[in-house]
């Protein structure tokens, strides 16, 4: 595992003189992993919580592949996904949904882990076009991931090479079926099963200079 | 002087009719600017359902105290913006908690939640938090200029410091309002107005193509959901202290929704018209034209 210099642990000088140990993985991220976040007590308060959820869909503006191409035409008037409670947010605190759109190399894989676990729970990941579900053309390429699944736990995938517009509409209508059912619960099955995730991370990312987990 | 404690629970209800107003008012505003540009856009009552999603959010992480704090005061700033004018004149329901100074009071009220959000944003440590706040507190400041010009040539005007004897001034006939009777000031403080509303051409800050979505970068969950109370409420609040300096306030609820939201229109109608200002080209703008302008309104007066 090679680790960028900046990243190690060194003693800095400040302006006023004074010496101090500076540990970047310790200081400036949180290093506890993430826990089960419990439904509201009621039903009641849940499925309203959910109804909201699945009616305002904040998407993280993050393209990874060509499939990001995809995901602009929603916002112009002819497709205007605003209508349908979809907004985009530039950062992914304020996110819920993360559309993987399209292929995945390994190094968008690294940024696309962190952005995944900035967002706050409960969250949804949307696997866009066939790279993400069995690699798609990319099948055999040295340097994208093949199954999006093994990596962060997909909601919901929409196939096609590329989805079209509509298509993602379609699969953003049933995501919110999902959502309301209280099946959308991808964030919390990423805490309970959280070593086998990284475990498959790593597995693939070989300069991982990240702490395990950084919200 | 005996504190009026039946004040408390109508300033409440004022409190909340303006804040669903705010909300669907803030909706229906973003309607008409997709209208604009040919699409449907959100539905009116997004606003609710980003709302209870923001509380409902399960999990959420704090940066320290400070940035707690900043939704907190950025809240506190608009409800006693709202709290010290009197939202409907002559009613005794609806005249709030306001007093002889409330001008003065106001005045310093639309700057607190700016500076609270300026403190709360740069606890949680984000580059792009510090950058959008900087760029945010320099154009508000701009912005700022000749509104304050503005009302100090009202107030020089009317000789008085209490925005009810201010309203009080204008009733009779609408060739009474401020409008007419100063129209060098209003026009001073409808630029400047122009500058506080987050639209284009002076939404550089909030832009989410340039910094992510500048202060707000970090906020999320129930503390976006605060800010985005603030966001309903501070709007408004701030557009009834024009419509009472300017523009004759309002002395039932139906013309004030309407007048409120002719005010709020002004400020989409040049949003969907002009592009975008950088934080530089928004400053000269503003200090180019308003502020002589208000100073040329001090001067007549």
């Amino acid at each position: 595992m090679s680790m960028k210099p900046e990243l190690m642990k060194r003693m800095v000088k400040g302006p006023d003189g004074v010496e101090f140990e500076v540990e970047p993985l310790r200081d400036y991220y949180c290093e506890a992993p993430p826990t089960v976040m419990p439904a509201a007590y009621s039903k009641i308060v849940e499925d309203l919580f959910n109804w909201a959820r699945a009616e305002s869909l904040w998407i993280l503006g993050f393209g990874t592949g060509c499939g990001a191409i995809e995901m602009r035409p929603l916002m112009t008037p002819r497709f205007d996904a605003y209508r349908y409670g979809i907004q985009w947010r530039p950062t992914p605190r304020q996110a819920n949904l993360l559309v993987i759109s399209g292929y995945l190399s390994v190094k968008t894989l690294k940024r696309a882990i962190r952005a995944y676990e900035q967002m706050q729970s409960p969250k949804y990941v949307v696997g866009l076009g066939s790279c993400t579900i069995n690699g798609g053309m990319y099948w055999d390429s040295y340097n994208t991931i093949k199954r999006l699944d093994d990596y962060l736990p997909v909601d919901l995938y929409i196939t096609g090479c590329m989805p079209r517009p509509e298509a993602l509409l379609a699969g953003f209508t049933d995501l919110k079926k999902l959502i309301k059912a209280g099946k959308g619960e991808g964030a919390n099955q990423y805490a309970e099963n959280f070593a086998w995730y990284k475990a498959n991370q790593k597995q693939v990312i070989h300069d991982w200079d990240m702490p395990d987990y950084n919200w | 002087m005996a504190f009026d404690w039946m004040k408390i629970p109508y300033s409440l209800l004022t409190l909340f009719i303006v804040v669903n107003y705010g909300f669907l008012l803030g909706a229906f505003i973003q309607k008409i600017g997709a209208r604009a540009g040919r699409r449907h856009g959100i539905p009116v009552w997004q606003n609710y359902l980003d709302i209870i999603k923001n509380y409902g959010q399960r999990s959420s992480i704090t940066h320290g105290v400070m940035f707690y704090l900043g939704p907190v005061f950025r809240l506190s700033g608009g409800v006693g913006l709202l709290l010290f004018v009197p939202t409907i004149y002559g009613s005794y329901m609806f005249s709030n908690l306001s007093f002889a100074g409330d001008l003065i009071l106001a005045l310093y009220f639309v700057f607190f939640g700016t500076l609270g959000m300026a403190l709360g944003a740069g606890e949680s440590g984000h580059p792009h938090a510090a950058i959008g706040i900087t760029r945010g507190l320099s154009q508000v400041t701009a912005a700022e200029l000749p509104f304050a010009l503005a009302v100090f040539s009202v107030a020089l005007q009317y000789q008085t410091l209490s925005v009810t004897d201010i309203v009080a001034a204008q009733q009779g006939s609408f060739l009474n309002w401020t409008l007419f009777t100063n129209p060098i000031a209003v026009t001073a403080a409808m630029l400047g107005f122009l500058g506080s509303m987050m639209r284009p051409p002076f939404d550089v800050v909030l832009a989410p193509q340039e910094i992510p979505i500048g202060p707000p970068t970090e906020y999320h969950s129930s503390y976006l959901a605060l800010m985005q109370t603030n966001r309903a409420i501070f709007p408004i609040a701030k557009i009834v202290i024009y419509m009472n300096l300017f523009f004759g306030g309002a002395d039932n609820w139906a013309s004030f929704f309407l007048k409120v939201f002719l005010i709020y229109l002004w400020s989409a109608f040049v949003g969907v018209c002009f592009p975008r200002f950088r934080v530089e080209q928004s400053i000269r703008w503003f200090l180019i034209w308003p502020v002589p302008i208000g100073l040329l309104s001090i001067l007549v007066v």
